[in-house]
């Protein structure tokens, strides 16, 4: 196996290589770089009982919705191991480029270079070619990257990302999600994904409004993070002493934004002080 | 049995050396310059869709002359290096100085090899240094060898007329629109009588230290350009001839095999 500084120099496959994927090109350069190709390397992790799902820390819940002129994205900061809480500040929702935003949930370590590598392909193709995917073209290449890591996830090593973008061409928000083979979904308006996932979507479900501005949106992901933390050990609530907030991305028609962590706070705040008068969260009438 | 004629190597290196410098030499020019935020990348280039000019990573920015297939293929090469390094090791271990010696070594690779013929080409590394100072500019020739240029480099065509124009009036610290200004008046100047560059016949992008994002390059909008062309340009003392409207270049006068219809194979 070749050693990855051999190749830092140019070499004719530099020049050779049609392709404007970067991690196409990552393939014929330096195959053992990639996340799927531990498959071989890793044979032992299939005969543990179990797999080798326990040998890395879990992330758990993010929550995407649709507001009238964007799309938000949250995540909650807790990773597990077990039973143990493994990280209780981690991130699990990026910008993968200048448009869209994902999140993962499921092996952590995995999933983290998953999105690294993603970004680096999203940037990658924009550089080569002068001008970025588009917004399904960026879903759909997350697609075929996902179905490379399926030897992992077999092993227990499974990564479920959410991935949403403000869509150019259509002029709105759009949310895509993934099963670990690599099948690709557009949800409607609003979705879930890892362990806390049915509740945080049965909160949504019950929060959501078509007509949501940004604000709006942003209370309501948060809210349903906390809703999932109430009734699922591996998602973190709030911590207001640390400070450690929920991660929150939008991407409208200007492009990606993190909402500050003072916005974050203030949110929080809100959503604890109110829960002291009604510890169920916000009620929906009957009819 | 016929032999084949015995060429001297220094024979070989000249002709070599001259047929890549002809075909740069065809070339119209690309300015690169620091300025008070950055480096400012302007070329003179018809064409809306084939650069000269493009980002290569965060704060590392590419401008070539030469032949387009060439230049494109070193260019996409970089983009390769650049980003598998930052891959393998980390974002910051990704340098102008590493990149500028890769594309030295694989130039001077092809220069030397008898069996390829030489690029026809001129590239420029420039690389955004946390401050002014800490900025590079590493300009490399067909043959694989690389200079440290001091506040601006010129390659192309008319490279040392223009050289010397730019070098009349640089100083340090100029704002984004007397540089501009600086660099087109100096592109203009390169025929007998100064012409007239307007921005469709200009291609422009900076690498912007004010820049929040961590990717620094920009390029400047056709609007944006026209607007800093504009500014103060009333305020230039150094008037200089009548300007006259630019001629359409004209390519390749030689007969160049080579010289077909295809956008790759024009010299850009």
């Amino acid at each position: 196996m070749t050693d990855k500084s051999e190749q830092i120099g140019i070499s004719s496959t530099y020049l050779r290589a049609s392709t404007s994927s970067f991690t196409e090109f990552v393939r014929l350069i330096a195959p053992e770089a990639l996340p799927g190709a531990r498959l071989q390397a890793g044979q032992l992790g299939a005969q543990l009982p179990g797999g080798a799902g326990h040998l890395t820390a879990h992330a758990t819940t993010i929550v995407a919705l649709c507001y009238d002129g964007g799309v938000v994205m949250a995540g909650d900061r807790r990773a597990t191991a077990g039973s143990m809480i493994a990280q209780n500040d981690i991130e699990k929702v990026f910008a993968a480029d200048e448009y869209s935003v994902v999140g993962m949930a499921g092996a952590a370590g995995i999933g983290i270079e998953l999105i690294g590598l993603f970004q680096l392909e999203l940037e990658h193709y924009e550089k080569i070619e002068g001008a970025p995917l588009s917004l399904v073209g960026k879903a759909n290449r997350l697609a075929s990257m996902l179905r490379q890591n399926l030897g992992l996830a077999m092993q227990g090593l499974a990564v479920v990302p959410l991935f949403a973008g403000w869509d150019e061409a259509e002029h709105r928000g759009r949310i895509f999600s993934y099963d670990p083979v690599g099948g690709r979904y557009e949800e409607r308006a609003y979705h879930s994904i890892g362990s806390g996932s049915v509740f945080a979507k049965s909160s949504l479900k019950k929060l959501y409004r078509a007509e949501f501005g940004a604000d709006d949106a942003v209370m309501a992901a948060v809210q349903s993070l906390y809703d999932a933390a109430e009734d699922d050990s591996a998602t973190g609530g709030p911590d207001q002493a640390r400070q450690i907030y929920p991660v929150v991305w939008t991407a409208d028609a200007e492009g990606v934004r993190r909402i500050g962590e003072d916005r974050i706070g203030q949110v929080v705040d809100e959503i604890v002080a109110a829960r002291r008068a009604r510890p169920d969260g916000p009620a929906a009438p009957v009819l | 049995m016929s032999m084949p004629f015995y060429v001297a190597p220094e024979q070989q290196m000249k002709d070599r050396a001259d047929y890549a410098r002809k075909g740069i030499a065809r070339g119209r020019s690309v300015v690169v310059l620091h300025y008070a935020d950055g480096i400012l990348f302007v070329a003179e280039n018809r064409s809306q869709a084939l650069h000269k000019v493009s980002e290569i990573y965060d704060r590392i920015g590419f401008a070539a002359v030469g032949r387009y297939n060439e230049f494109e293929n070193l260019r996409i090469a970089g983009i390769r290096h650049a980003d598998f390094r930052g891959f393998s090791y980390d974002r910051r271990d990704v340098t102008g100085r590493a990149l500028a010696g890769a594309y030295a070594q694989l130039l001077g690779t092809i220069f030397s090899s008898g069996a390829e013929k030489p690029y026809e080409v001129e590239l420029i590394v420039a690389e955004l240094g946390a401050t002014a100072e800490d900025d590079q500019i590493y300009r490399l020739t067909y043959d694989g060898s690389v200079q440290d240029e001091k506040n601006f480099a010129v390659m192309g065509g008319s490279a040392d007329a223009i050289a010397e124009r730019v070098g009349e009036q640089y100083a340090q610290g100029l704002d984004l629109a007397a540089a501009v200004q600086l660099a087109v008046r100096a592109l203009a100047s390169d025929g007998d009588q100064p012409r007239q560059l307007g921005t469709d016949a200009l291609e422009a992008a900076i690498l912007d230290r004010t820049r929040t994002q961590p990717r620094k390059f920009r390029r400047l909008t056709a609007d944006r350009l026209a607007g800093l062309l504009d500014s103060g340009a009333d305020a230039d003392s150094t008037p200089g001839p009548e300007l006259v409207e630019a001629p359409e270049p004209v390519e390749a006068p030689e007969a160049d095999p080579g010289n077909d219809a295809t956008p790759g194979s024009s010299p850009q």
